[in-house]
């Protein structure tokens, strides 16, 4: 039997747990962890330069393989620097393990140097917290961690360890267990027979379905299983920011992205629709608009694997919980079964007015943007970037009106290429995340889609980037404001502009890219966009920062009128729909 | 939807950190919770925690579903759906001079409670019983002499051979 420390227990369980790599920082709390670190070479460690980097890094890394993603940081302020990321994750549902230092168990409680209730601060955006009381513990946590993490609903779990319990003086038999089992814990497996008969039966007789799907779709063999059933079916399907890729966007019965800046067609086919059936999505506010003007004459069959979620805000009529995958792949052969009861004279007439919408004002008809104006339009930059990337890329983004540009004109056709933080929509995501999925994915093109508002709120990770080699491509789409709330602002507080802009004070991100040892490039105008990208994309080994100056008074559209229906919609500035 | 008082009893993990939880979860999502008691049980590796809430039925099922979700909760059961026996227990000081000593006494003989600490002015009362009697109790003796209470809150069992265990 071997003896080691707490603090190298640690790392060997993570080490026989499958990391590969872990994001973190260290400090005074996690030294002997660090040190555990600096003893072996199973476990690679990513420094960055900032604990919410770490947390963004790991949770795209997470997104990008389907793995857990790892983060160590020290207490207290390492600790709080971890919050946003950590709260990220758990509104996305990102299988993510944050191991954090402590203070030494007999100073827990006296407002030690660097101490912070870390399971008290994190306790609502974790799925589970584990204060470690015992160094002897530290490899079932560890298991159980991961275990939690990854299975069911996903989400992020802090494990707290007090720096007594990795110190080296002690030694304790080390021993990872192959499994755990908790009997307070036991993620369902299988949706219900009953209800999936049921709900077979709801879908084969709708005469205007909708499929809705949203992250959860990206799970397992969702993505698959989703893409056979709609061709089994000939029915149309949407997704939300979230799912975007678990279906091929350039499949024609994808009708695009729902919700607030949803398309057209997406989002009058859902009003209109007798049926929705929602594969892993939460008919979240920013999908359903007015709760009681919610799609008034669709049933609703949900399957999620989280029960909370069915029924939350919008009454399920044949609710099904259980994993995606598994619910689909019992539900397949009923339907190949029983596609012959598909009316498809109703399916025919269904398709014909979903087209019409799209040629009405989908986002590729006439006029959805100027691509003749002065000015450079975020839109045709990440069309040009969807262009010299072949559609391939690896995209994380920010957040802002570039990351709607960015979901509605980049069409992803594999899951797991869109990292976005949905949920929480966390300005500062998209260059620790294409960091982190650029670390995942060594060989992959990864692009940051960014504005010049969020790329500032973790600029200093140009510095991780260096020193790892992790030549991401980031995409500017600098438009000199921090332009969702300008456009807020034009639309609901009669362009009064409150504290959107910078004067004269943004940095020469040319400049500032060269500082930091990469490559800068400035583009203004239109006839040279692709050009550049294509230089740009060019070089794989350097990490090169595009700073596109497009025209700032540009809206995202459509837009979902607050408080109406799903259908009801800005279009442009000056239309909307009846 | 009418709102009902339920009585949700919870099985949960004696760990540290459980109990605060279960009532983050509450002020998190914004339920309320009128009362909440929990103490081990005879498993010392569980300890059991009764609440009471008032809400319609989505807002109940909401409840039960993300108290559910947390990892520390073994089991729970809404006792309100079934039959159940459920119980308080009172302690209240009441200010009690002259004629007023003999009405109380006779108030507590008719709630069947137990004067349990007498002083020359005061009565310290232990009264059990569901919660509208130690409620119906308070407004018979008269808020105006009442000084201190101090209540329990709701315990509760099913009634029959229905048990809430592992
Ligand atoms: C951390 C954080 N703070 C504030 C916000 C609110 N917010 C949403 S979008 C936005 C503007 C973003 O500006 P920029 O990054 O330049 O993107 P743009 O909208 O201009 O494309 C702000 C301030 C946020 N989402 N996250
Ligand atoms: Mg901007």
């Amino acid at each position: 039997m071997e003896m080691l420390s707490g603090g190298d227990m640690l790392i060997r369980s993570l080490a026989d747990e499958g990391v590969d790599i872990m994001f973190g920082y260290p400090g005074g709390a996690a030294l002997h962890i660090y040190d555990a670190i600096y003893r072996q070479d199973k476990v690679k460690h990513i420094l960055v330069r900032h604990e919410q980097a770490a947390t963004h890094a790991a949770d795209a890394y997470a997104r990008v393989t389907g793995k857990v993603g790892t983060v160590l940081v020290t207490s207290g302020p390492g600790a709080t620097n971890a919050i946003t990321g950590i709260a990220t994750a758990f509104m996305d549902s990102i299988p993510m393990v944050v191991i954090s230092g402590q203070v030494p168990s007999d100073k827990i409680g006296q407002d030690a140097f660097q101490e912070t209730d870390m399971i008290g601060v994190s306790r609502p955006i974790v799925k589970h917290s584990f204060m470690v009381q015992n160094p002897a513990d530290i490899p079932e946590i560890v298991k159980k961690a991961y275990y939690i993490a990854a299975s069911g609903r996903p989400g992020p779990v802090v494990i707290d360890v007090p720096k007594d319990y990795t110190a080296p003086n002690e030694t304790y038999e080390y021993n990872y267990p192959e499994s755990v089992s908790m009997r307070s814990y036991n993620p369902v497996q299988k949706g219900h027979s009953g209800q999936i008969k049921k709900a077979v039966n709801a879908i084969l007789a709708a005469k205007q379905p909708v499929i809705y799907i949203g992250g959860g779709a990206i799970h397992g063999d969702t993505p698959e299983l989703v893409t056979k059933l709609i061709k089994t079916l000939g029915y149309p399907i949407t997704s939300t920011l979230m799912g975007l890729g678990a279906y091929p966007s350039t499949d024609d019965q994808f009708i695009g992205m729902l919700g607030m800046h949803g398309t057209y067609e997406a989002n009058t086919a859902m009003h209109k629709s007798d049926l929705i059936f929602c594969v892993g999505a939460r008919f979240d506010d920013r999908v359903t608009n007015a709760l009681d003007k919610f799609c008034p004459n669709a049933k609703i069959v949900h399957i999620d694997i989280d029960p909370a979620s069915i029924s939350k805000t919008i009454a399920a009529d044949i609710p099904i919980v259980g994993p995606a995958d598994s619910v689909l792949q019992q539900m397949l052969p009923l339907i190949e079964k029983g596609k012959d009861k598909v009316d498809q004279p109703a399916l025919e007439s269904w398709w014909k007015s979903i087209n019409e919408w799209r040629q009405k004002h989908g986002l590729y008809t006439k006029n959805r943007f100027d691509d003749q104006s002065e000015m450079l339009k975020p839109q045709e930059v990440v069309q040009a970037v969807y262009k010299a990337t072949k559609g391939e890329a690896i995209v994380a983004t920010d957040v802002g009106q570039h990351q709607m540009f960015a979901a509605q004109y980049y069409l992803f056709d594999k899951p797991r290429k869109w990292v976005t933080s949905g949920g929480l929509g966390t300005m500062g995501f998209g260059i620790p995340a294409a960091m982190g999925a650029q670390m995942a994915f060594m060989d992959e093109t990864v692009v940051c889609i960014t504005g010049e508002g969020s790329v500032q709120m973790c600029i200093q990770e140009l510095s991780t980037l260096k020193q790892y080699g992790l030549p991401i491509k980031i995409i500017n789409i600098n438009n000199q404001a921090l332009g969702m709330v300008k456009q807020w602002q034009d639309m609901n507080y009669d362009g009064r502009y409150s504290e959107i802009l910078y004067e004269d004070s943004l940095p020469d991100f040319v400049k500032l890219a060269e500082a930091y040892g990469h490559v800068g490039m400035k583009v203004t105008k239109r006839e040279e966009l692709m050009g550049k990208l294509e230089e740009c994309f060019a070089m794989k080994d350097r990490v090169v920062f595009m700073d596109i100056y497009v025209d700032p008074d540009e809206h995202v559209y459509p837009m979902q009128i607050p408080l109406e229906s799903v259908g009801d919609m800005q279009l442009s500035k000056t239309e909307r729909t009846a | 939807m009418n709102k009902r008082r339920r009585i949700i009893s919870v099985l949960m993990e004696n760990e540290p950190g459980a109990l605060s939880r279960v009532v983050g979860l509450f002020s998190q999502r914004g339920y309320n919770i009128e009362s909440l008691n929990v103490a081990p049980t005879e498993d010392d590796s569980l300890s059991r925690l009764t609440l009471t809430s008032v809400g319609d039925d989505l807002a109940i099922e909401q409840i039960t579903k993300n108290l559910n979700k947390l990892i520390d909760v073994v089991k729970l059961v809404d006792l309100s759906e079934g039959s159940h026996i459920e119980r308080e227990l009172m302690m209240i000081k009441v200010r009690a001079t002259g004629s007023m000593r003999e009405e109380v006494k006779r108030s507590v003989d008719i709630f069947r409670g137990q004067i349990i600490d007498v002083t020359q002015s005061t009565y310290t009362i232990q009264l059990l019983g569901n919660s509208e009697k130690l409620s119906a109790f308070i407004d018979a003796v008269g808020e105006t002499i009442v000084l201190e209470v101090v209540r329990t809150g709701v315990s509760g069992i099913s009634r029959g051979e229905k048990i809430l265990k592992l």
